[in-house]
């Protein structure tokens, strides 16, 4: 069996709903939602660079550069918030985020 | 060929981008005190005016520069203006707010600076990639600001929530976006529209699911229903002059981002974003509605009335014409004059340095403070819509749009909604003229009187000479579409 384009589309969208519940069905700890994202990121450039190499175009592996790129500093800032939350509230679970309903 | 000169119409981000590393240096190499971060926010604001006269003497017709990613015409330059108006506005809004909390850092400035840039990038973008830079360049910067009080528990949470959904819906956003590159083999709007063309698209399953995802992305940005949950909590938790930046500018630059996806890159799919559009719109409408009655923090009302107006928007939007479009543009521009003279009233809603944001601390206003309760009024009643007020006729142009392109249901649940809208609006302005009076407010500062009266005379005094508006909203709308 070779492995094609479908098989690659695939996994990527099991990863990217993964990262969804992950984000939706955790109840433990902020860290983990950090992590939830960085693999709804990582499945869609596991999407552009099959679709890349499927279609012979470059332009989808300049875009995934330009997402992990982007998925770092989006790292860096929400590590920090959740320092600045931690130094309030004494906690980073998830349930523990609830001063405003909603 | 490719020269210096030939880069001239991408000025207005080139000037903002060097600006704000100016002044982030500037402020660095000074003594890190309050009057530090209040010239650096001054000299933010005549760097964003210098940047609107760069942006108005740019030309309006339609150059596409960077191999096609980024493109400037007349409809770009609307969205700018307006967005540089808003941002300039709520910096202006926060200097005695931030200097009271003992929080005037000089990052302030220019982290709203480096957020106007990724606005900027956003209603410039034509391509995929483009508009993902933007976006994000924009969300980063607004995580930040919600966060900024960093010894408050309610800022901090308020920013961790924003974040957290933030980067969640960028994610749905890119999947979005890789699949439709994926089928359709090119990320640029110009290719996509021609690819298009021929009404193929629709049959292109893959292609209908990224779109799907890439409005989902967008709905969370514009906080429409049934993705709006983070609007309420990050309104209230964060600062309040923060709280009215981001009702203003990056609702415009979302928009106007929706606007150009939908409009440059596939009129071919009409039908499909159409339904979608529809959806959100009566959904955002109704909940915006409902809900803000209940409320008893004026932050929190003003979160669910936003949502409202959000529907009201994308009742232009759905209507797909070029009228449709004009009409979008017409209530961004009353609504971001609205928005921002009601969070001036928030913020002189003050007794010595306690902020009071309960509705019922407003009671009895006009006896204290008549200038502010008749201003609050007035921006009150146009945001019901009632004529002659501006927001009167922001909601008549996309009701119009919508029935001209055959969506009268939509209409009609439009027009329920902002008579329940009308309810809470009108209850406000009820508790300032006829309830017993609460203790007076402190007097507000310069910064925040002028925007709360400027913006209360522009809703009451449109209707005088409505013409030059109209004019840009239809110069940009057909720029949009041809």
């Amino acid at each position: 069996m070779t492995i094609g384009l479908a098989h690659y589309l695939t996994v990527a969208a099991c990863l990217f709903t993964l990262g969804i519940l992950g984000i939706f069905l955790n109840r433990k700890n902020v860290i983990v939602i950090l992590m939830s994202v960085e693999l709804m990121l990582l499945a869609v450039n596991v999407n552009l660079v099959a679709f890349s190499a499927y279609l012979g175009d470059i332009t989808g592996q300049i875009f995934a550069l330009f997402i992990l790129t982007v998925a770092a500093a989006e790292a860096a800032i929400g590590l920090a918030i959740i320092v600045v939350y931690y130094r309030n509230r004494g906690s980073i679970a998830v349930e523990d985020i609830n001063m405003m309903k909603g | 060929m490719e020269t210096l000169a030939s880069y001239s119409p991408a000025l207005p981000e080139i000037a903002l981008a060097i600006g704000a590393m100016a002044l982030l240096m500037l402020g660095v190499f000074r003594e890190d005190t309050a009057r530090n971060g209040v010239s650096v926010g001054w000299l933010s604001v005549v760097l964003m005016a210098v940047v609107a006269l760069l942006v108005g003497w740019g030309g309006a017709e339609r150059v596409e520069l960077f191999d096609g990613a980024y493109v400037s015409d007349a409809f770009s330059r609307f969205a700018k203006i307006l967005i540089l108006a808003a941002a300039a506005a709520s910096l202006i809004l926060g200097f005695g707010y931030f200097e009271r909390a003992k929080i005037m850092k000089f990052e302030i400035p220019v982290v709203v600076l480096l957020s106007t840039i990724g606005m900027f990038m956003m209603v410039s973008a034509n391509d995929l990639i483009s508009l993902y830079l933007g976006l994000e360049l924009m969300s980063l910067a607004l995580y930040v600001l919600a966060a900024v009080r960093r010894d408050s528990l309610r800022s901090s949470e308020s920013g961790l929530k924003y974040f957290v959904l933030g980067a969640l819906s960028s994610g749905m956003l890119l999947y979005g976006a890789s699949l439709i590159y994926g089928f359709t083999g090119t990320t640029s709007f110009t290719a996509l529209a021609e690819a298009l063309k021929d009404g193929s698209g629709a049959q292109n399953v893959g292609l209908v699911v990224g779109l799907v995802f890439l409005l989902v992305g967008l709905a969370f940005k514009i906080s429409a229903v049934p993705f709006h949950m983070w609007t309420p909590d990050v309104y209230e938790g964060a600062p309040t002059p923060v709280t009215a930046f981001f009702a203003g500018a990056p609702k415009v630059a979302a928009v106007a981002l929706l606007l150009r996806v939908l409009h440059d890159a596939f009129p071919g799919m009409l039908f499909q974003w159409q339904q979608i559009i529809v959806f959100l719109s009566v959904a955002s409408m109704l909940l915006g509605s409902f809900a803000a009655i209940g409320q008893t923090s004026i932050k929190r009302l003003l979160a669910f009335s936003s949502i409202a107006n959000v529907g009201f928007i994308l009742i232009g939007l759905a209507a797909g014409t070029e009228y449709g479009v004009s009409s979008v543009l017409i209530y961004l521009a009353i609504y971001v004059v609205m928005t921002l003279g009601s969070f001036a009233v928030v913020l002189a809603m003050r007794r010595k340095d306690e902020m009071d944001e309960t509705i019922q601390s407003l009671a009895g206003l006009s006896q204290t403070n008549l200038p502010m309760a008749v201003a609050f009024a007035a921006l009150l009643f146009s945001m019901a819509g009632i004529p002659p007020l501006a927001g009167f006729f922001a909601k008549f142009y996309v009701f119009d749009a919508a029935i001209k392109a055959g969506l009268t249901p939509l209409v009609i649940v439009g027009a329920l909604a902002s008579v329940v809208g009308a309810f809470y609006y009108l209850r406000v302005v009820k508790i300032m003229f006829f309830d017993e009076p609460a203790d007076k407010f402190s007097p507000a500062e310069p910064g925040v009187r002028w925007v709360m009266g400027l913006s209360a005379a522009l809703v009451i005094f449109y209707v005088v000479y409505p013409l030059p508006l109209l004019d840009a909203a239809n110069a940009a709308a057909r720029a949009l579409v041809p």
